[in-house]
């Protein structure tokens, strides 16, 4: 409960106004606190004279704190190949190891996995955890969360990172759930402190409006997701050595309920695109679906994938698997070019991450400004064609 | 078949900002609404009853004026509505959530099918579906972006996955999240409304779901938010000056480092 010291309070109405959810009012001269407040303790950060605390008694504390120990990244591998985020997290895992003076690990399922170990040790890991079995090619969520669940119970991890990626996310909160840990979702940032060993997540929230950063203090193992492209790897030392522990997969986690009948690539140009490192995004601007060739032929000279904000995906003229924002998807590539895209709040809050932002608008007002890096204020028809040409030059020359 | 379908009230994403004058958050006139995701999972929800036959009860945790949601989800076809409400749900994560919703799916009794929406646009975490399956013990999958056949025994559906997606198979029961490729919300009909407005919401508290003091709320929560804070601004607004060559002269300069 939040609990209001009626002696300290001033009536400043500071509190009112940091309240995300507006639960609290001033009431004659008094801080209220309503129904629909959520604990998220936004006011008692911002009160001058301290009269407003959070009661968390009745928190239970789990008393084995200290017999968890170590950081594990679990580390994606589909289709033949690791995703990306998989060795961005050994390079933020290693950090976060070497701070507290732990291993760190990584889980590797699937099937077929090859050299994938050694990569995983190039790149940071001391322990690989492997369970290669032709019953995990396909991803399904409940024989991978068995498969984790069961590594984690056995091994006790005090942390465990992973890819906010479709299979990430999905698998992730039923493991959580399962281990009972505490799981923050998309962080883009993580430390943690040496003392007691808290994870400190700090992700965003109200579609990056408000920042947060969150811990488990009573509990453990703690969990996060990350977003692709917000670490950074490690590059690959052939010199790191590590060691690979093969692990057998049970007849009980290799049962689905859920069956997989097919799996379908996209055949059209690459759509995932969390694993960008370009994109060039097309929005209302663009007049008509024609104005997308305009937007590939950019992203071809740039070596970038195309996507879209939500207006045109709406309008049909791309497929909502490019869709950044709110209700898309949320990217952070090294380069971001809105084309023709107004910044609606909803779809910054799905690309605000990106390294360098560039916007092209004919309308000089537009937000998307706001947040750009560099501006172009003119007709995209004849921006664009202008732009590859000036690139293929530069690229020539 | 019976359908739960969850929903939550959330403040509409556009309004909750910072004031960048005064530094604080800027919260007039921010309206509550169905999250958009869960407007996608009631009509998914609605339309499988209407070609399987069955019912669809809506079930929401959260404060009394939540309420008006759940109204909302009747005018657009569901038949029950059910509210988790209780003081000491407050400050709940997503394990106290899934851990409260799964107590009040106990309550509500039988069912087929759970459906939510992908993720609440106030928390963006997409944890509370896949943690409500794992509670109930049934499988689950998320972003589903198609339902390609159901009847009384087996449903196949379309995940949207990062490269693609993936064709399953399902017996029931079963909890799926959807994406908002799945369907088209309809707008509520005058009947609808009128059924609404007389509709009796089942409160449930956290008595009436037996739900252990100790996981629910503030206290069940193993996450704590320490800290709350503006992200930093970015952009510069740096809009290039001249004619159209001049600028795309000086933007590519600015790209050299892309250009490898």
């Amino acid at each position: 409960m939040l609990k209001i010291d009626k002696k300290l309070c001033i009536g400043c109405g500071i509190c009112e106004d940091q309240c995300p959810f507006a639960a609290i009012e001033i009431v004659d001269n008094i801080a209220v606190v309503g129904d629909n407040c959520n604990l998220c303790g936004a006011c008692v950060e911002a009160c001058e004279v301290e009269a407003l605390s959070i009661d968390d008694t009745g928190k239970v504390v789990q008393d084995d704190l200290e017999s968890w120990s170590g950081i594990w990244v679990f580390c994606e591998f589909t289709r033949g190949g690791l995703a990306a985020v998989s060795t961005e997290l050994l390079g933020i895992g290693r950090t976060l190891a070497d701070k507290r003076r732990v291993q760190l690990s990584a889980v590797l399922l699937g099937h077929k996995t090859g050299d994938c170990a050694d990569t995983l040790i190039g790149h940071g890991a001391d322990i690989v955890y492997r369970v290669d079995n032709p019953g995990l090619e396909l991803f399904t969520d409940d024989m991978y969360e068995k498969v984790l669940s069961d590594l984690i119970k056995e091994h006790k991890p005090e942390v465990i990172l992973a890819g906010a990626t479709a299979i990430g996310r999905s698998f992730i909160p039923g493991v959580a759930t399962s281990v009972d840990a505490g799981l923050t979702a998309d962080c883009t940032k993580l430390e943690i402190r040496e003392d007691d060993g808290a994870l400190l997540q700090t992700r965003p929230a109200f579609g990056g409006n408000i920042m947060a950063t969150i811990v488990c203090p009573h509990t453990r193992p703690q969990m996060a997701t990350v977003r692709p492209k917000v670490m950074k790897e490690r590059p690959f030392d052939t010199q790191r050595e590590g060691q690979v522990i093969d692990i057998m997969a049970t007849p009980r986690q290799l049962t689905s309920r859920i069956k997989v009948l097919e799996s379908v690539t996209a055949t059209q140009s690459n759509v995932n695109i969390q694993e960008s490192d370009i994109l060039v995004s097309g929005g209302r601007g663009l007049d008509s679906e024609k104005g997308f060739e305009l937007i590939a032929r950019l992203a071809e000279a740039l070596g970038g994938n195309v996507s879209a904000s939500r207006a045109v995906v709406d309008a049909g003229w791309i497929p909502y698997p490019h869709q950044v924002g709110q209700t898309g998807k949320t990217v952070a590539p090294k380069l971001y070019v809105a084309c023709g895209i107004s910044g609606a709040i909803q779809h910054v809050a799905g690309m605000q991450s990106s390294e360098t932002i560039v916007a092209i608008n004919r309308d000089a007002e537009a937000p998307i400004f706001n947040v750009a890096d560099f501006g172009i204020v003119g007709d995209l028809n004849e921006v664009i064609p202008k732009l590859i040409a000036k690139i293929e030059e530069k690229r020539g020359s | 078949m019976k359908i739960i379908v969850c929903i939550k009230q959330v403040p509409d994403a556009k309004d909750v900002r910072l004031d960048p004058e005064t530094n604080t958050l800027a919260r007039e006139g921010v309206e509550s609404i169905m999250n958009p995701f869960d407007q996608h999972a009631l009509e998914a929800g609605v339309s499988l009853k209407e070609s399987c036959g069955g019912e669809v009860t809506v079930l929401s945790m959260g404060p009394p004026q939540a309420e008006a949601v759940l109204r909302q989800a009747i005018s657009c076809g569901a038949d029950h509505a059910v509210l988790v409400s209780d003081r000491s749900f407050a400050g709940a994560d997503t394990w106290a959530t899934s851990y409260t919703l799964a107590k009040a799916v106990d309550q509500i009794g039988e069912y087929d099918l759970i459906i939510c929406g992908k993720q609440a646009i106030d928390g963006d975490t997409a944890q509370v579906g896949p943690g409500l399956g794992m509670r109930l013990g049934i499988p689950y999958a998320t972003c589903i972006q198609k339902i390609c056949s159901a009847d009384e025994s087996t449903i196949v559906f379309e995940r949207m996955m990062d490269d693609g997606y993936d064709v399953l198979q399902s017996g029931y029961p079963l909890l799926m999240t959807v994406v908002k490729d799945i369907n088209e919300p309809r707008v509520p009909s005058l009947r609808g409304k009128m059924k609404a407005k007389k509709a009796e919401i089942r409160v449930l508290s956290a008595k009436d779901i037996a739900a252990d003091p100790s996981c629910i709320g503030l206290p069940g929560s193993p996450t704590q938010v320490v800290k709350v804070f503006p992200p930093e601004p970015r952009g510069t607004r740096a809009i290039f000056t001249g004619d159209v060559d001049e600028q795309v002269e000086q933007l590519v300069e600015k790209l050299k480092p892309y250009l490898v």
